[in-house]
């Protein structure tokens, strides 16, 4: 019985991402962008709600974690030859080092993970808004630095010159894995102290969890997946800082707490749905022939709609589409 | 169009309040029993929404304000060159704290504002008004807010879509900073993230003074480590979680 909920449980975002990119595969060039895009989506919700899911604790900072992936995917990997052209000021041995695709997503969630921790050393002590706004504060410092750190990036200027290898295939992938990893954290003994904390942390300490210690094991975890996220982000286009900033921020929380913050399913399907909507529109915007009638909004429509469908979503159901909970079969089909 | 003074400064404060109320109506007041982290998505959502009708209504790049720009002329103290509105400023900002300190500390609706930011569930219980404690709170940040954007327009005459979002961000980490239990303690918050952030302006080297934003945040995360419920607050207070 457990086995099949289990099975269920991470049987349905699997297959759900699977569709997304075999339905990808089916539809034009110019569509199949939208897709990858929104695969690269849930990988990056899921990398958040490894932690904002499970210890119910918000953080802003995690696109910062995804920044500094791309950062070292996207050095790592532009050929050495390119270097100096669109990145003159670049420090030691990352001028002429030049990994492949695999190794630089390696190293990026690595990057994630330890920038995480050292971060998490620190903020995991804190809770309620001053955890949200320290979380803030390391967004603002990893901009800022990026930004103006022309030794490890190219600054202000655009990540040219990275391999675009993210396509269907390796967004769907890095998809799944993010996946598996949340899934497997989930269900093992750390990812259940800390849901114990979320649920109630005087009972959680009282039975003897250290909810700093459990916080930290998923901040990290979820600066992995971050970082790695972020790798298939910058090899997937080109990316600079303020693509990295409060934007990507507010939509990727808004696509969590849509989809419903609390469980794996509404992270997946909270990034789905929110990117579907969004490449609907942004369609739209150019002119959408919908059954022989062509749909066409005034441009800038699209933010305005989207604010609104956040707003109505949150108001009609707090808990998120999946109200939150995980995927399971009507009970006729078992 | 060519508006009165008067006019436009009426008009602003007329729009900032009934999108308070609305917003109010609209969203908080549905969510009033949420999580907060839902309540902090929906002002998200809110203010990107906003943003997006300004975007589209004004454009991006802008407007020019200049119906108080004869505030920026000097006045001349004894020497020393002041715009008159740094004094302006901190002569509306000192009323206005006042006023609020008044409205808090000795009416009957200050006091059930007092009384719901402490404890919500027992307020309530004791006969305190939850919807109108709500709407009042909000109509009067929106009332400051107004009074904050028309001041402003003479710092920054150019409007656009993100204005003052940057200053938003970083006033609302002072607020924090501060503590948000009582208005004075936010108040010096955010007075000790101004000076902290002029004083380091004038620290850093020109070369890096392009970091200045690093720094700052660098100093919020070390003071709210050391003092999670604010620097101003008093000891013993409760934690909000």
């Amino acid at each position: 019985m457990r086995r099949v909920v289990a099975i269920e449980q991470l049987g349905a975002p699997v297959i759900l991402v699977v569709v997304a990119a075999l339905l990808g595969a089916v539809v034009s060039t110019a569509t199949e962008t939208y897709f990858v895009n929104a695969l690269v989506m849930v990988s990056i919700v899921v990398a958040i709600y490894i932690f904002v899911g499970n210890s119910g604790v918000v953080s802003f900072g995690h696109i910062s974690f995804v920044a500094l992936g791309a950062w070292t995917a996207g050095v790592l990997t532009v050929p050495a030859s390119e270097k100096p052209a669109i990145m003159p000021n670049l420090a030691g041995f990352l001028r002429h080092t030049t990994v492949g695709n695999v190794p630089s997503l390696a190293l990026a969630a690595g990057v994630g993970a330890a920038f995480a921790f050292v971060v998490g050393l620190a903020l995991m002590r804190l809770s309620g808004l001053a955890a949200g706004i320290a979380t803030f504060g390391v967004l603002e410092i990893v901009h800022n630095v990026l930004q103006y750190y022309e030794k490890i990036g190219p600054g202000l200027n655009t990540f040219s010159s990275v391999p675009e290898t993210t396509g269907l295939l390796q967004a769907c992938v890095a998809a799944v894995i993010a996946i598996c990893v949340a899934f497997a954290y989930q269900r093992s003994r750390y990812g259940r102290l800390l849901r114990a904390t979320r649920e109630d942390p005087y009972a959680a300490a009282a039975s003897g969890i250290s909810i700093y210690r459990q916080r930290l094991v998923a901040f990290v975890l979820s600066g992995a997946v971050a970082g790695f996220a972020g790798g298939i982000y910058v090899h997937l286009l080109p990316l600079n800082t303020d693509a990295l900033y409060l934007d990507l921020t507010f939509i990727t929380l808004a696509m969590l707490v849509i989809g419903g913050a609390s469980s794996l399913w509404g992270a997946v399907v909270g990034a789905l749905a929110v990117s579907a909507l969004d490449s609907f529109l942004a369609e739209a915007e150019n002119g959408l022939k919908i059954l022989g009638w062509t749909l066409n909004l005034p441009a800038g429509t699209r933010v305005v709609v989207e604010g609104a469908l956040m707003a109505a979503v949150l108001i009609l159901r707090p808990s998120g589409i999946t109200g939150g909970r995980e995927f399971r079969l009507p009970r006729s089909w078992r | 169009m060519n508006w009165p003074l008067w006019g436009s400064i009426l008009l602003c404060f007329a729009v900032v309040l009934a999108l308070s109320i609305a917003i109010e109506r609209l969203v908080f007041r549905p969510l009033r029993m949420q999580r907060p982290e839902v309540m902090l998505i929906a002002t998200f959502a809110v203010a990107f929404l906003l943003q997006s009708i300004a975007l589209l209504w004004f454009g991006s790049l802008g407007k020019i304000a200049t119906s108080l720009a004869f505030l920026n002329r000097v006045w001349s103290v004894g020497g020393v060159d002041i715009r008159k509105i740094s004094i302006v400023s901190i002569l509306v900002a000192a009323a206005c704290l006042g006023l609020l300190q008044l409205l808090l500390q000795r009416t009957e609706v200050g006091l059930h504002m007092r009384a719901a930011s402490s404890d919500f569930a027992t307020a309530r219980l004791l006969g305190v008004r939850a919807n109108r404690v709500i709407s009042g709170a909000v109509l009067i940040s929106g009332l400051l807010a107004a009074v904050v954007a028309v001041m402003m327009t003479v710092q920054t005459p150019l409007v656009t879509p993100d204005f003052a979002l940057d200053n938003t961000i970083v006033v609302l980490a002072g607020v924090v900073l501060g503590g948000l239990n009582r208005p004075v303690a936010a108040t010096l918050g955010g007075f000790s993230i101004g000076f902290a952030s002029g004083l380091l302006g004038g620290a850093l080297p020109t070369e890096k003074s392009q970091y200045l934003p690093s720094f700052l945040f660098a100093a919020v995360i070390v003071v709210l480590l050391v003092r999670p419920n604010g620097l101003f607050t008093r000891r013993g207070a409760v934690e909000r979680v």
